[in-house]
């Protein structure tokens, strides 16, 4: 099996770690992992902001770059959702049909692929876990608390696998974190009001360190954190389930 | 074109595909609903419950709790005692603005939500359960489904030009989502369970 | 009704100003949240009804015509009168004519979302006709001279205080009073007058049912009865999508609405109107008023599954930090932002984009209208018919050609990387909406593509 990894732009740029733990994790676990040189964006920032028509060059390329592997996996599971639900190419469409259903964020394809039972990791932290909108609600990467339906979550279970972890309860477990995108700046005032309702909910419980699935909302939450002077830090799942 | 054909015909043009109904009947399980569940969700709706053996203990309870000074009306004859009143009599039903009980037959209660379902041949008046300061409603303690589809199962075979479900006394949350028991309906409901003792 | 000329991020921007007040309203309505997942959660069956709900629903849209002729006939066999109003104007006419004949000039109303929509109120009192509204919320903001905030609950966005300000000003009540029950018992003894001399009513229509004619009015106040069992004249308001097929899908729907909405079993009064009292009329008004555009609009017709439960906004983290009026429209938040772009694009354009897509009012909504899908639609079509701000029309042209372009995307993330470590002053400025409440992310040694080019490529 040939894993292709995709790593979204923004973590790319600005969070190396979060993919290159990634990398190492896979590869940890046995995976034979590629990495396509020439990607760059899965075209989501497009998309959701109405310009859905505009990503066709976006969608061309992840094709491109990713229609011989096996699986495509990603540290991000709104990237994932939006090549899951609206990568399309009329030139090409069974490819973009077969990339959707090939395409997998990080705990899922560990949980449902790899199916992780042991993880060789250590972090002895209090940690609290955001549960990225995307990844939850459309990929069903763990359940939501609006469903009568029982309860599963799978970037805990995999947390719950490493040494000395310690997870915090929260007063809200799945609300947004008001990153959204280009919501972020467009509606800046409510998207910041929710990003430190979020924070505050994890100071509040002693949270040392915040992760999820998303580097995203992580992203925003610590751009709120830093300006408030808190020592609090975001980690990527990651690189949490590849430490110690 | 008249605004009816206007608006036919463009609901027409635009209506999607036939898709077919559910069947619901999957929801209605088991008949029997359990008196105690009724209380308690009732109880948690601001109602009241009293178990009693007859009219002869409603007639005692109601004097007991109202006396003799404010006006109490009931159509039902086993309750004459309380109310010389004629409801038939009433020429204007704002007359009815000053009454101070009312106590109607219910056809049943619901388990689930607590609520009791009358019509208007047990009400006399539309405006009676409404307009008065409190409301007692008597049913059989047998009478108890589990859910709404029981219910609508039961009503299924009955008509009536006006029928409603009463769950407990009128409130509101709108000020600042403190729950006020008595709104613009009445202050308190009770239920009456008449109890039919054994042999 | 009057509605600012701002849009949705201007008038949250505001609402974000006072951020106690705005804790306040999202604890509020994150609290009836809690009360409907408690509810929803002693319902083994919760996600079968909704399911069940959703394919009457969809039945219902797909019928449509042949139950409307059937509900006309039943329930003009049952003694009311029907009348059909294409647009809000006309809706407007037929009330303000039926309160002509009944010769009164007022009227007394309860909750009816739909006579918002119409600006109902506004035009009668242009035409000299009174019009009170009893439910309490209602009145509230008819005395504050407002619109309603929140579908379900109208004044959710006032504080007791100022209830009993406006109760001082306008009701004669002594200034400084705030206790809830002290201010209902207010508004019953000032109401119970009103009920008692109207000869008019008008209600609002929760449900009404093909098979039998009949429709259904749920308060928990006890005020729609009360206003029409006294009136001599019942008028109705209900839109066309109302209608459910049988009276056994009551069952459905009446177990999913007040659970969804408020967190309650059922309402304290769930009242079939079948038949008008001996003497005294009904009259039901069917409205359209864009509904049959939207029943033709593929993605989106769906929306008209809404039984205005309001759970939806309730759970909206947008909505409960920026109130219903900055989505200045009469149903605001997430199912208000999928039916507003249907009646005028150009002034609810900013709706869809008030989201995150999230998805939790998705997942709330008894009916499982796919909200957070329809809003993703709305936005490619707004911006397709020209509605997307220039400014944003060039910056994601930008940002097209940088992302399809692996060289393009490379060089513009090394440049950004560089001015943030060694420009700061160039994005960390008043000029970068991100930078005022945020600070941006350090900017890392290298890429991860640098990386692996340095440390795997062989």
């Amino acid at each position: 099996m040939k894993v292709g990894l995709f790593v979204p732009c923004y973590v790319d740029q600005f969070y190396p770690d979060a993919a290159i733990a990634t990398l190492r994790l896979l590869e940890k676990l046995g995976v034979d992992v590629g990495y396509p040189p020439k990607q760059t964006c899965c075209g989501q920032p497009m998309a959701n902001s109405g310009f859905e028509h505009l990503a066709a060059g976006c969608n061309e390329l992840f094709i491109k770059n990713f229609a011989e592997f096996d699986y495509i996996v990603a540290p991000s599971g709104s990237c994932v959702l939006h090549i899951r639900d609206h990568l399309h190419d009329d030139k090409n469409p069974k490819a973009a049909e077969s990339i959707s259903h090939k395409i997998y964020e990080l705990t899922a394809f560990l949980t449902d692929v790899l199916k992780v039972k042991t993880l060789n990791a250590r972090f002895p932290h209090r940690v609290g876990i955001h549960q990225s909108c995307h990844g939850q609600r459309g990929l069903h990467i763990s359940s939501m608390t609006e469903l009568v339906s029982p309860e599963f979550s799978k970037p805990e279970s995999l947390l719950n696998m490493v040494q000395d972890i310690e997870l915090i309860h929260l007063g809200r477990k799945d609300e947004c974190c008001g990153f959204g995108g280009t919501f972020c700046v467009t509606e800046e005032a409510v998207s910041v009001k929710m990003g430190k309702d979020r924070v505050a909910d994890h100071l509040a419980h002693g949270a040392e360190y915040i992760t999820g699935v998303d580097m995203s909302c992580l992203m925003h939450m610590e751009g709120i954190l830093n300006r408030q002077g808190s020592k609090v830090k975001v980690i990527h799942i990651a690189e949490i389930l590849n430490a110690g | 074109m008249t605004s009816r054909e206007l608006i036919l015909t463009a609901v027409k043009a635009n209506q999607p595909e036939r898709v077919n109904l559910p069947d619901i009947s999957v929801f209605e399980t088991g008949t029997k609903g359990s008196l105690q569940k009724f209380a308690t969700v009732l109880a948690g709706v601001g109602g009241n419950i009293a178990y009693v053996s007859g009219h002869e203990e409603i007639v005692r309870i109601i004097k007991a709790q109202y006396g003799s000074d404010v006006r109490i009306v009931s159509p039902i004859k086993e309750l004459a005692e309380l109310s010389r009143e004629n409801l038939k009599d009433i020429a204007l039903i704002h007359d009815l603005h000053d009454v101070e009980v009312a106590i109607v037959n219910a056809h049943f209660g619901v388990a689930e939500n607590g609520a009791v379902w009358v019509t208007e041949k047990e009400m006399q008046h539309r405006v009676l359960p409404f307009v008065t300061q409190h409301l007692a409603v008597i049913i059989d303690a047998d009478a108890i489904v589990p859910t709404m589809h029981h219910a609508y199962g039961l009503i299924s075979t009955t008509t009536y030009g006006f029928g409603t479900f009463i769950a407990g006394p009128s409130k509101t949350a709108d000020i600042e989502q403190s729950l006020v028991i008595g709104a613009h309906g009445p202050r308190s409901m009770t239920v009456f369970a008449i109890v039919k003792s054994e042999g | 009704m009057e509605h600012s000329t701002k849009d949705h991020a201007a008038l949250a921007q505001d609402f974000n100003k006072d951020e106690d007040r705005v804790d306040w309203h999202d604890e509020t309505l994150w609290f009836i949240r809690q009360k409907r997942d408690k509810a929803a959660h002693q319902i083994p069956e919760w996600e079968a009804l909704r399911e069940a709900a959703s394919q009457i629903k969809n039945n219902v849209l797909s019928n449509l015509y042949d139950y409307l002729l059937q509900f006309e006939k039943n329930a003009i066999a049952n003694g009311i009168e029907v009348h059909w109003a294409a647009d809000a104007d006309e809706h407007n006419q037929i009330v303000h004519r039926l309160i002509n004949e009944a010769n009164v000039v007022r009227m007394v109303k309860s909750k009816s979302m739909l006579t918002e929509e119409c600006g109902l109120n506004e035009y009668l009192a242009k035409h000299g006709i009174e019009v009170i509204d009893s439910d309490l919320g209602e009145r509230i903001v008819q005395l504050a001279e407002e619109p309603p905030s929140h579908i379900v609950l109208p004044c959710i966005h006032k504080k007791k205080e100022e209830i009993g300000e406006i109760f001082h000003q306008h009701l004669g009540i002594d200034a400084g009073i705030s206790d809830p029950q002290f201010l209902t018992e207010t508004a019953r003894q000032h109401l119970r007058e009103i009920f008692l001399t109207r000869k008019v009513a008008l209600t609002g229509v929760n449900f009404a049912v093909a098979e039998t004619g009949e429709f259904v009015v749920c308060t928990n106040e006890g005020n729609a009865d009360m206003g029409a069992h006294l009136a001599d004249v019942h008028i109705a308001s209900m839109g066309i999508e109302k209608l459910i097929p049988e009276r056994k899908h009551l069952g459905v729907f009446l177990r999913l609405l007040t659970r969804s909405a408020t967190g309650q079993p059922i309402t304290t009064y769930s009242s079939h109107f079948k038949k008008p009292r001996e003497g005294k009329k009904i009259h039901i008004i069917l409205v359209d008023n864009g509904r049959t555009v939207q029943l033709g609009r593929k993605d989106f017709r769906n929306s008209l599954k809404c039984i205005r439960c309001a759970a939806c906004m309730n759970t909206c983290p947008v909505y409960r930090r920026s109130g219903g009026h900055s989505y200045h429209t009469a149903i605001a938040g997430p199912i208000g932002s999928i039916l507003a772009p249907n009646l005028d694009m150009e002034k609810y354009a900013d709706l869809p984009f008030a989201s995150t897509l999230c998805g939790s009012c998705s997942n709330v909504c008894p009916v499982k209208i796919d909200i957070h899908e329809q809003l993703y639609k709305w936005r490619q079509v707004l911006v397709k018919n020209g509605y997307a701000p220039a400014a944003k029309k060039a910056g994601m042209q930008v940002m097209t050609w940088t992302l399809s372009s692996p060289g393009l995307y490379h060089t513009a993330g090394k440049v950004g990387r560089w001015v943030i470590k060694y420009a700061p002053f160039a994005v960390n400025n008043k000029l970068n909406p991100w930078y005022k409440q945020r600070d941006m992310p350090a900017s890392p040694e290298w890429s991860f593509s640098e990386w692996y080019k340095q440390n795997r490529q062989q």
